[in-house]
C-alpha cells in the first residue's frame, strides 16, 4: 500500500516547481521590452530546472512511496485536497518537462519575433501546468492541470503557428476535450463509488466492481488514448505538430503526449486492473497497428515535421505495447521509452526548428547535401537519427529492447510484428537523413547555409548527452523508477488475484 | 403583518423606495450621473439590508412570500446583476441620443420583479413578479427609440411574453379550480393526491410549464431569444439573459424540488426532453451564427439545458449545483455582455465578428476579459464555469442520470467549438494593430475587472461560496 511521505525538505519543493513559472509569467506582464522578456523567461526556466537538482538528489529510490508530499485541504465541501507527491515514475517527467522548457525557450530566442512577451507567458504557464499534471495526487487537482494545459498550448499553436494554425489549434483542442470530458464524468463516478474521495492513493486501494471498472476504464482510456495518441484518434497530432512553432512542437511531442501514457500508469492500471486486463488484447492490437501504420505513413511524408509526427505515433505504439504487457520489463521499457522519445523527438523538432529558421521550408525535397555546409548540424541530426532508430549505444535501443522483451513474455505474435516497426523506423529515418544531409546540393539557398550557432549548440547539447548517457548507463533511469514499477506490478497482480469472480460483482455502478 | 415581517422585507422595501426616489429625482432634476448614483446606491443598500434582515430568517410574510436563505441567495444574485447592468449602462447610454434616466427606473422595477419571484409562494405574488419583470423588459428592450432593431426586439418580446403570461394565467385558473387554493404549498400537497390525474389540473400545470418555458427560453419555447438578444440594447440583453432567467429558475427549482419529480414519470420525461433538446438545439444553432449576440443567445439556451439537469437530479446536491452554476453563469454572462456593451458605440452594438477581429492586439485587457468569459462559458478549468459544470455533472452522476450526462458532455464539446471560434477571431491579425482610440469607460472597466477576478476566484477557490450555498439549500 502506497502512502504519502511528507516532504523531506524544509520547504515545499513541489509547490515551488508549480508556482515559480506562474510568478515568472506575472512578472512578464510588467515587462515591455522583448529582449528582457526573453531573459526573464529563460532565467525562470533555468531556476526551475535547477530546482529539479535537489528533487533528484533527495529522492529516495529504494521506496515506492510518494515523496516530497504536500497535503492541504482545498475545497473542503467536496473533500478535495491540494495533494502533491512524486514517485520514481513522475519524477523523471518533471525533470524532463523542466529541461525541455529551457530548450524550447532558447530555440525561440530569434525564431519568435512577434509578441515575445505573450509567447513567454504562455510557455511559463504551460510549464506550470505540465509539472502540475505530474505531481498531482488528487484527481480533481490533476484534472484542473490536465485541462489548464490546453489553453496555453492552444494559444501557442493558434497565434505563433504556421499558415494553417487555426484549423490545427481547434482540432487539437476539440480532440483532447472529447476525451477529457468523458474522463471528467468517470472521475466524478469514481468519487461517488469510492465514498466521496478524490485521493489518488486511497483510490488505488479501493476495489471497484467489475462492471464499474469496465466503464470507468473505457472513459479514462478515451482521454489518455487521444493524448498518447493511439491509432484511430491520432490525427490531431500531425496537424498540431506541423503548425505549432518549434517550441510548441518540442513540448507537444516531448511532454504532452507522454501524459496519456502517464495517465495509464498512474490511474488506469492501479484503479481498474481487472478492466485493464480485459481490455489488453484490444489495446495490444491498437498499439501494433499504431507502430506499423505510423511507420508506414512516415515513409510517405514530404514534410519534415509531419514525418516526425508520424514517427511519434509509431514510437508511442511501442510505449503502450510495453505498458499493457503488464510485466516489469514491459512497464520499465515503456517508461524509459517515454523518456527517450521525449529526448529524441524533442531533439528532432529542435533540429527542424534550427534549419527552418534559416530556410523557411520544411519540405524534405528542398534539402540535400547540406552535410558538407553545416557539419555540426549534420552530426547533431545524425546522433538524433540513431537515437530515434534505436541503435545500440543510444537510449532508443534500450527502451525498445526492454519493451519487446516484456511483450515477448506474454504476447509473442505482437512482439514479432512490433519488431518489424523497428526495421521500418530505421528505414524512414535513414532515408530522411540521406535525403537531407547527403547527395548533391540541389537547392541554391543551401550553398550558404550557416551552421549551428553557440546558442543552438548549448540548447542541443543536453539532449545529445542524454542520448548517450541513457544509452550507455540505462540503470540511472531504471534505478529511479524500479521500486515504483515493481510496486505497480505487484499491486495490479494482487488486486486481480484477490478480486471476486466476475459474476458475483454485478453490483450497482454507483455505490454511494 | 408586524415589525419582524417588515424587517424580513427590508431588501424589497429598499428597492421599492429607491425606485420612488429615482422617479422623483428625475421629475425634479434630470441628471444622468445622479440617477446612476442613486440606482447603484439603492442596490448597495438593498444588499446591505439583507445582512440585517437575515437575523429573522426564515419567515413567511403574509401568505404571499417566504423569505428564507434560499430566497436571499437569489436575491443577492439578482442585485449583483442589477448593479452590474446599471454600471455598464452608464457609458453605453451616454453614447446614445435621448433621455437615459428612465432606463434605470425600469431596471429597478425589473429587479424588484425578479426578487419577488425568488420569494414567491403564491400565485398572486408569482404573477405579480412575472408581470413586473416583463412589463419593464418590454420597455427596456425597445429603449433605443431611434433604432429599428430595438423597437423590433421590444415588440417581439411584448407579444411573446404576453402570450406566455396568458398561458400562465389560464394555467393558474385551471389549477385553482381544481385545488381550491393559490398557495404553492397547498397545490404541491394536492399534487400528491388523486386530483393530479384530473384533466384540468394537469392541463393547468402543463400551461404553467409552457409559460415558464418561454421565460427560461428553453426549447421548444426559445424562438424569441435570438431576435430579442440581437435587437435589444446590450445591457438589456445582459439583463434578460441573467436576471430574468435566474429568478424564474429559482422559482422552478424551489417547487420542483418540493414535489419530488422522480415520483412523476411523465413530468420527468417532459423535463428530460426539454433539457436534451435545449442543449442540442442551443449548441447546434449557435454553430451557425455569425453575430456575437446571437451566438450568446443560443449558448444561453444550451446553458439553461445544462441547468435543467439539476431539476432532474433533484435533492440537496442538485440544489447546490444549480445555485453555483447560476452564480457562475451570472458572472460569466454579465462579463461577456459587459464587453459587448463596452465595445458598442452610438450607432450600433458591437455584435458582428468583425468588431472583434484582432481585438487582443488593439485592446488587450478587454479581449483578455472576453477570452476568460468565453472559456468559462465553455467550462474550461480555472474559471467559475468549470466548477459549475463539474457540480452539475456531479449532481447528475449522483442521481445516475447517465444519458443526460453523456448528452451534456457531448454538448460541452460542441459548445467549445463556437467559443473557440470567437477566441480565434479575437487573436486574428488584421494588419492594423494600432491601439484603439475609443476611450474605455472607467466604471465599466472596473466592473469587468471585478467580474473577472470573481470568475477566476470561484474557479480556483470555490470553498467560501460553497459554504454559503450549503446554508441556502432547502431540506
Amino acid at each position: 500500500m502506497l502512502e504519502l511521505k511528507l516532504n523531506q525538505l524544509d520547504f515545499p519543493l513541489l509547490s515551488l516547481l508549480i508556482f515559480l513559472p506562474v510568478v515568472g509569467a506575472f512578472l512578464l506582464l510588467f515587462i515591455k521590452n522583448a529582449m528582457a522578456a526573453r531573459w526573464v523567461a529563460l532565467v525562470v526556466s533555468i531556476v526551475e530546472l535547477g530546482l529539479c537538482v535537489p528533487l533528484l538528489l533527495n529522492f529516495d529510490s529504494s521506496t515506492a512511496h510518494m515523496q516530497f508530499g504536500e497535503n492541504m485541504p482545498w475545497i473542503a465541501a467536496w473533500n478535495i485536497n491540494y495533494c502533491l507527491g512524486v514517485d520514481g515514475i513522475s519524477i523523471l517527467f518533471v525533470a524532463l518537462a523542466a529541461l525541455l522548457t529551457v530548450i524550447s525557450i532558447m530555440v525561440s530566442w530569434t525564431a519568435i519575433q512577434d509578441r515575445v512577451r505573450e509567447f513567454m507567458i504562455a510557455m511559463l504557464f504551460l510549464e506550470a501546468a505540465m509539472v502540475g499534471v505530474f505531481v498531482s495526487l488528487d484527481l480533481f487537482l490533476f484534472y484542473i492541470f490536465w485541462e489548464a494545459m490546453l489553453i496555453p498550448m492552444y494559444l501557442l499553436i493558434g497565434i505563433w503557428g504556421g499558415p494553417n494554425r487555426l484549423y490545427a489549434a481547434i482540432k487539437f483542442f476539440l480532440y483532447t476535450l472529447v476525451g477529457s470530458v468523458l474522463m471528467l464524468i468517470a472521475i466524478i463516478a469514481v468519487y461517488f463509488a469510492a465514498g466521496h474521495t478524490f485521493d489518488v492513493l486511497a483510490l488505488m486501494n479501493y476495489k471497484f466492481s467489475h462492471t464499474f471498472q469496465m466503464w470507468a476504464f473505457a472513459a479514462f482510456f478515451v482521454a489518455f488514448a487521444v493524448k498518447v495518441p493511439m491509432f484511430p484518434v491520432h490525427t490531431w497530432l500531425p496537424d498540431a505538430n506541423v503548425e505549432a512553432p518549434t517550441a510548441g512542437s518540442i513540448i507537444l511531442a516531448g511532454i504532452l503526449i507522454k501524459m496519456g501514457a502517464y495517465g495509464f500508469l498512474r490511474f488506469s492500471l492501479p484503479f481498474f486492473p481487472d478492466a485493464a486486463l480485459a481490455w489488453t488484447p484490444a489495446i495490444m492490437v491498437l498499439s501494433v497497428i499504431a507502430i506499423i501504420y505510423g511507420a508506414y505513413m512516415a515513409f510517405a511524408q514530404t514534410d519534415f515535421k509531419k514525418l516526425i509526427a508520424y514517427s511519434s505515433v509509431s514510437h508511442m505504439g511501442f510505449v503502450t505495447l510495453g505498458i499493457f504487457a503488464l510485466n516489469l520489463q514491459g512497464l520499465e521499457g515503456g517508461i524509459l521509452q517515454m523518456l527517450n522519445h521525449g529526448v529524441s523527438t524533442g531533439a528532432l523538432f529542435l533540429a527542424v526548428g534550427i534549419i527552418y529558421e534559416r530556410t523557411h521550408t520544411r519540405q524534405i525535397a528542398d534539402y540535400g547535401g547540406i552535410a558538407a555546409r553545416v557539419p555540426v548540424y549534420a552530426t547533431f541530426l545524425m546522433i538524433i537519427t540513431f537515437s530515434s532508430i534505436g541503435l545500440p549505444g543510444t537510449n532508443g535501443f534500450i527502451g525498445e529492447f526492454t519493451i519487446l522483451l516484456g511483450a515477448f513474455l506474454h504476447y509473442k505474435p505482437y512482439a514479432v510484428i512490433a519488431s518489424l516497426g523497428i526495421i521500418l523506423g530505421a528505414g524512414y529515418m535513414l532515408w530522411l537523413y540521406q535525403r537531407v544531409a547527403f547527395g548533391k546540393i540541389t537547392n541554391a539557398h543551401n550553398e550558404y547555409l550557416a551552421d549551428m550557432n553557440a546558442r543552438e549548440v548549448v540548447a542541443a547539447l543536453p539532449l545529445v548527452i542524454l542520448v548517450f548517457f541513457i544509452g550507455l548507463y540505462p540503470n540511472a533511469a531504471f534505478s529511479v523508477m524500479h521500486a515504483s514499477v515493481e510496486n505497480l506490478v505487484q499491486h495490479v497482480n494482487a488486486k486481480m488475484a484477490s478480486a471476486p469472480a466476475v459474476t458475483q460483482m454485478l453490483s450497482t455502478v454507483v455505490g454511494n | 403583518m408586524n415589525s419582524t415581517d417588515l424587517i424580513a422585507l427590508l431588501p424589497y422595501l429598499t428597492l421599492a423606495a429607491t425606485s420612488i426616489v429615482v422617479m422623483l429625482a428625475i421629475a425634479f432634476y434630470r441628471n444622468h450621473k445622479l440617477t446612476v448614483f442613486l440606482t447603484l446606491a439603492g442596490f448597495v443598500f438593498s444588499a446591505a439590508s439583507m445582512g440585517y434582515a437575515s437575523g429573522v430568517l426564515p419567515r413567511e410574510v403574509t401568505s404571499l412570500f417566504i423569505i428564507d436563505r434560499y430566497a436571499f441567495f437569489y436575491l443577492g444574485l439578482v442585485l449583483l446583476a442589477g448593479f452590474v447592468v446599471a454600471a455598464i449602462s452608464f457609458s453605453y447610454l451616454e453614447k446614445h441620443p435621448g433621455h437615459s434616466e428612465e432606463f434605470y427606473l425600469l431596471l429597478l422595477f425589473a429587479t424588484l420583479g425578479c426578487t419577488v419571484l425568488a420569494a414567491a409562494t403564491h400565485f398572486a405574488s408569482f404573477f405579480l413578479g412575472i408581470e413586473l419583470l416583463s412589463v419593464s423588459l418590454y420597455a427596456l428592450a425597445a429603449y433605443l427609440r431611434h433604432s429599428n432593431k430595438s423597437i423590433e426586439a421590444g415588440v417581439k418580446y411584448l407579444i411573446l411574453a404576453a402570450v406566455s403570461s396568458a398561458f400562465i394565467l389560464f394555467g393558474m385558473a385551471l389549477v385553482y379550480a381544481e385545488a381550491g387554493s393559490m398557495s404553492f404549498s397547498v397545490i404541491a400537497s394536492r399534487a400528491a393526491g388523486p386530483e393530479v390525474h384530473h384533466l384540468p389540473f394537469l392541463a393547468g400545470i402543463v400551461m404553467i410549464i409552457v409559460g415558464l418555458g418561454f421565460k427560461l427560453a428553453v426549447v421548444p419555447f426559445h424562438l424569441w431569444t435570438p431576435d430579442v438578444y440581437e435587437g435589444a440594447p446590450a445591457p438589456v440583453t445582459a439583463l434578460i439573459a441573467t436576471m430574468s432567467k435566474g429568478a424564474v429558475f429559482a422559482l422552478v427549482l424551489r417547487y420542483f424540488t418540493r414535489i419530488d419529480i422522480h415520483q412523476h414519470a411523465s413530468l420527468l420525461a417532459v423535463i428530460t426532453v426539454i433539457a436534451v433538446l435545449s442543449m442540442f438545439a442551443g449548441n447546434f444553432l449557435a454553430l451557425l451564427q455569425t453575430n456575437v449576440k446571437r451566438v450568446l443567445a443560443y449558448s444561453s439556451i444550451s446553458h439553461l439545458g445544462y441547468l435543467l439537469v439539476t431539476v432532474l437530479a433533484s435533492g440537496v446536491l442538485a440544489q447546490a449545483a444549480a445555485a453555483f452554476y447560476l452564480t457562475a453563469y451570472f458572472i460569466t454572462t454579465l462579463g461577456a455582455f459587459g464587453v459587448v456593451t463596452m465595445l458598442s458605440d452610438g450607432t450600433r452594438d458591437a455584435d458582428s465578428m468583425d468588431d472583434y477581429r484582432g481585438l487582443v492586439w488593439k485592446r488587450p485587457w478587454v479581449a483578455g476579459v472576453f477570452t476568460a468569459m468565453l472559456f468559462s462559458l465553455a467550462g474550461i478549468p480555472l474559471t467559475a464555469g468549470f466548477v459549475g459544470k463539474f457540480y452539475v455533472v456531479a449532481a447528475g452522476v449522483g442521481s445516475a442520470l447517465w444519458m443526460v450526462i453523456v448528452v451534456l458532455a457531448i454538448n460541452s464539446v460542441i459548445g467549445l467549438f463556437y467559443y473557440l471560434r470567437i477566441i480565434v477571431v479575437l487573436f486574428t491579425r488584421t494588419g492594423d494593430e494600432s491601439p484603439a482610440l475609443q476611450r474605455t469607460s472607467r466604471s465599466g472597466s472596473l466592473v469587468l475587472a471585478v467580474l473577472t477576478i470573481l470568475l477566476v476566484l470561484l474557479g480556483t477557490y470555490p470553498g467560501p461560496l460553497l459554504d454559503i450555498i450549503k446554508e441556502t439549500v432547502l431540506f
